[in-house]
């Protein structure tokens, strides 16, 4: 496969979008395109990662995310392995990183890791020299390739980054999705707007470039992309007094058809990560509407994944070197 | 004790409590105390005297550490009474103060009357435990503080644990004047901090970590000068990390209430950017704070508002911090980087060398009304000889403490401490090459 830019992707990890350059991005997000095309076809298997081994560590409860990666790597011929929060044995005392050095003395080639601590993939690829790690979400933090599937879907609506406005709605504080959306998007050039209560809009994103919004009409106004944020009652801690109730949250900060109608572009698109609580921070008629890219979001996200898993091994090079390319 | 008497000669003697900076000798007699202090004392001096030639040295009264957590009895595995005490003597302290958050706690005064005995095994260096206020540290009730007093105790503190009930911080302020110790607070609202675990700020959300606000420390603060002020108690801020808070004290004390404070070198050195990617060397309660709270407690302890500066030495091996942030311990050694790091500031212009050693002696010393920290005739002779021309290279693998869990391995700091004496006897002493830490030290040096 050939990368349409000059900066390459040569990382052995995918930790956070935070740390990669505008090439980077682009340079996934173009072989990403390729194997979107691979997807449709009807035989859907292809010999690039024949051979290699991934392990899906998730510590941390997910079903749409594992099984993106996971038909990822089984549609490069990579041979799955997965291990689960409560199957492992961190639910008999063993640390991170005791299960880490125990997986990697195996020898997979990637670990894709979930885990509900803020850098906790990071901690993985300092202490595993020879393992790729791809962080699957680690706490609050990042979850970039959700920010990779989410720029993907964004590019493939818009054309291009460059003037367009992105907003986030909802919990940023306590989200990762928005995090890696926020580091990418403001990378490549878009601008990035944030909306929700004042009780979760973390400190520094004014001088991070961002701007911050807590009127759901002046955020909407204006911009290409809404991305509405799930409320995740999982993450946020008891105690929190974050917001009073759902109905008034939803009320502030849903998105509905009236208030698209009256704020919003004609053309505005509309993302989630999902799962949407519906009625919530979307009503159907906003999920299931035209603006809707829901599903493409998820689509585009198998592919995302198998451009990450390709390049951290190496891409057109490794697969050459092993004789499958 | 009885030994031979010894003479400190020709050294530079800095002694803030004398307001004394001049050449000088040092005499000690054969109980241990400072005999005499003063130029040209060396011909009294016959064939059975230890003379001890400090040319070229500085000779301060021995340093002083309101604030230490040594784990004994119960985490060993971290710290023990003496390796604590090795620390404490290798960087160049002779008298600590321990606190009580040990398992069991000390909030008896068997606990206490232990804890003196096992630093007395040592026999390095002067542990001084100090009381928990509150039963178990569980903030709810009054721990049996005369007892522990009676065995020792010199201050009063649940520290690590914020004491959330204003009403008993309102009792213990008052029960402590019958003992005229002080009550030393860690300033936290446990609401506030949530479940934060670094500061809240721009590196806390970089870094998806739930951050605790300045206003955790300074609304404790403010309640707790008011408390004193009602009380008539001594309130001690320990480790005040923010600029409200130092602004508070201030205040407090231009209005003549009994609070004083001591800030640790991290807070003074370190802003929360020293976390970096998760360093959980860096990771500490009170959190490292901006810099604009970093100069607001360097400018505490240059106007005097803080009265000492405390290591916070908090021991945690690496099966503790080599986990992820948010369930890493929390602190880090400072016994043997304090002096080297408050050194490193004198250089840089941030205050006097009389001002240094004045927040690691007599300072710390007045706040907790101890005998220590003076060179004056009479007292017990723990002297810190420092070689000005000596560099102190953190190296986390040579600590004389029992972890090494410390931001500032790799750092090479300002001057080194020569030789540490405790009640006349020598302790500590560096060779040329290394340190020796024992009650023979001296007899190993080559």
């Amino acid at each position: 496969m050939s990368a349409a830019t000059d900066e390459h992707f040569r990382r052995k990890d995918l930790l956070g979008l935070r740390f990669l350059s505008a090439g980077e991005i682009t340079h996934i997000l173009d072989v990403a395109e390729q194997f979107r095309e691979l997807n449709l076809r009807t035989i859907k298997k292809v010999p690039t990662l024949r051979g290699k081994s991934v392990v899906h560590l998730f510590l941390e409860p997910s079903t749409r995310t594992r099984t993106s990666f996971d038909i990822a790597a089984k549609r490069m011929s990579a041979d799955t392995f997965s291990i689960s929060g409560s199957a492992s044995s961190t639910t008999k005392g063993e640390t991170l990183l005791d299960t880490a050095k125990n997986l990697a003395a195996m020898h997979p080639d990637i670990i894709v890791v979930r885990h509900k601590r803020a850098g906790g993939a990071l901690m993985l690829a300092n202490e595993l020299p020879d393992t790729c790690i791809l962080n699957a979400g680690d706490g609050r933090c990042e979850h970039p390739t959700q920010g990779l599937l989410d720029m993907l879907t964004i590019r493939r609506s818009l054309g291009g980054f460059t003037g367009r406005v992105v907003t986030i709605i909802g919990d940023i504080t306590h989200s990762r999705v928005a995090r890696s959306n926020i580091w990418g998007l403001l990378k490549v050039g878009a601008t990035v707007r944030v909306c929700g209560p004042p009780t979760l809009i973390p400190m520094g994103l004014e001088e991070a470039g961002v701007e911050v919004h807590h009127q759901l009409e002046d955020a909407v106004r204006g911009a290409d992309v809404l991305m509405a944020l799930r409320i995740q009652q999982e993450r946020i801690p008891r105690g929190g007094h974050f917001f009073p109730t759902l109905r008034e949250y939803s009320r502030l900060y849903g998105l509905n058809r009236d208030k698209l109608r009256r704020w919003a572009r004609k053309d505005v698109v509309i993302m989630h990560p999902g799962p949407v609580n519906r009625g919530v921070e979307l009503e159907p008629e906003v999920i299931d509407g035209d603006w809707s890219v829901i599903l493409d979001q998820v689509e585009n996200g198998v592919a995302v994944r198998m451009a990450c898993m390709y390049l951290v091994l190496g891409g057109e090079r490794a697969a050459r070197q092993e004789g499958r390319g | 004790m009885s030994g031979r008497p010894t003479i400190l000669s020709g050294g530079r003697v800095i002694d803030p409590d004398a307001g004394f900076d001049g050449i000088a000798d040092v005499v000690i007699d054969r109980q241990g105390r400072i005999k005499e202090v003063g130029p040209n004392l060396a011909a009294q001096a016959d064939g059975k005297w230890t003379v001890i030639d400090c040319t070229g040295k500085w000779v301060l009264p021995g340093l002083v550490d309101i604030h230490v957590h040594f784990r004994e009895p119960g985490h060993e595995y971290k710290e023990t009474i003496e390796t604590g005490s090795r620390s404490a003597v290798a960087g160049g302290f002779t008298t600590v103060a321990c606190m009580a958050n040990t398992n069991p706690v000390n909030d008896t005064g068997a606990v206490t009357r232990f804890m003196v005995d096992r630093s007395m095994q040592a026999g390095l260096c002067r542990v001084l435990p100090i009381a928990a206020l509150s039963k178990g540290l569980q903030g709810e009730k009054l721990a049996e503080i005369s007892d522990m007093i009676d065995e020792g105790a010199v201050a009063i503190s649940d520290d690590g644990m914020p004491v959330m009930d204003a009403h008993l911080m309102r009792r213990g302020l008052e029960y402590s004047k019958i003992f005229g110790v002080p009550v030393s607070v860690h300033e936290e609202d446990s609401c506030l901090s949530h479940n934060g675990c670094m500061n809240e700020g721009p590196t806390a959300t970089r870094l998806g970590l739930p951050g605790i606000p300045n206003a955790a420390e300074d609304v404790m603060v403010a309640r707790d000068i008011e408390l004193a002020a009602l009380t008539g108690g001594h309130v001690h801020i320990a480790h005040i990390s923010t600029a409200g808070a130092v602004r508070m004290v201030r205040e407090g004390q231009a209005r003549g209430v009994k609070v004083t404070a001591e800030a640790t070198p991290h807070h003074f050195v370190l802003t929360d950017e020293a976390v970096g990617d998760y360093d959980t060397d860096a990771k500490m309660a009170p959190p490292l704070r901006s810099a604009e709270d970093r100069d607001a407690v360097k400018q505490g302890l240059i106007d005097g508002t803080i009265c000492a500066i405390a290591t916070d030495h908090a021991p945690h091996p690496a099966q503790d911090k080599d986990v992820e942030f948010e369930l890493a311990a929390n602190g880090i050694v400072g016994l043997e980087t304090a002096w080297g790091l408050t050194m490193a500031e004198v250089e840089a212009g941030s205050w006097s060398l009389m001002d240094a050693v004045r927040l690691l002696t007599s300072g710390p010393s007045e706040c907790f009304g101890l005998e220590t920290g003076t060179l004056r005739a009479g007292r017990m002779a723990d002297i810190t000889v420092i070689d000005p021309g000596g560099r102190t290279n953190v190296v986390r693998e040579r600590l004389w403490s029992k972890s090494g869990n410390t931001p500032f391995a790799g750092w090479d700091l300002p001057t080194r401490v020569d030789r540490t004496i405790f009640a006349g006897r020598t302790v500590y002493v560096w060779d040329g090459e290394r340190g020796r830490v024992g009650t023979d030290a001296a007899r190993r040096r080559r």
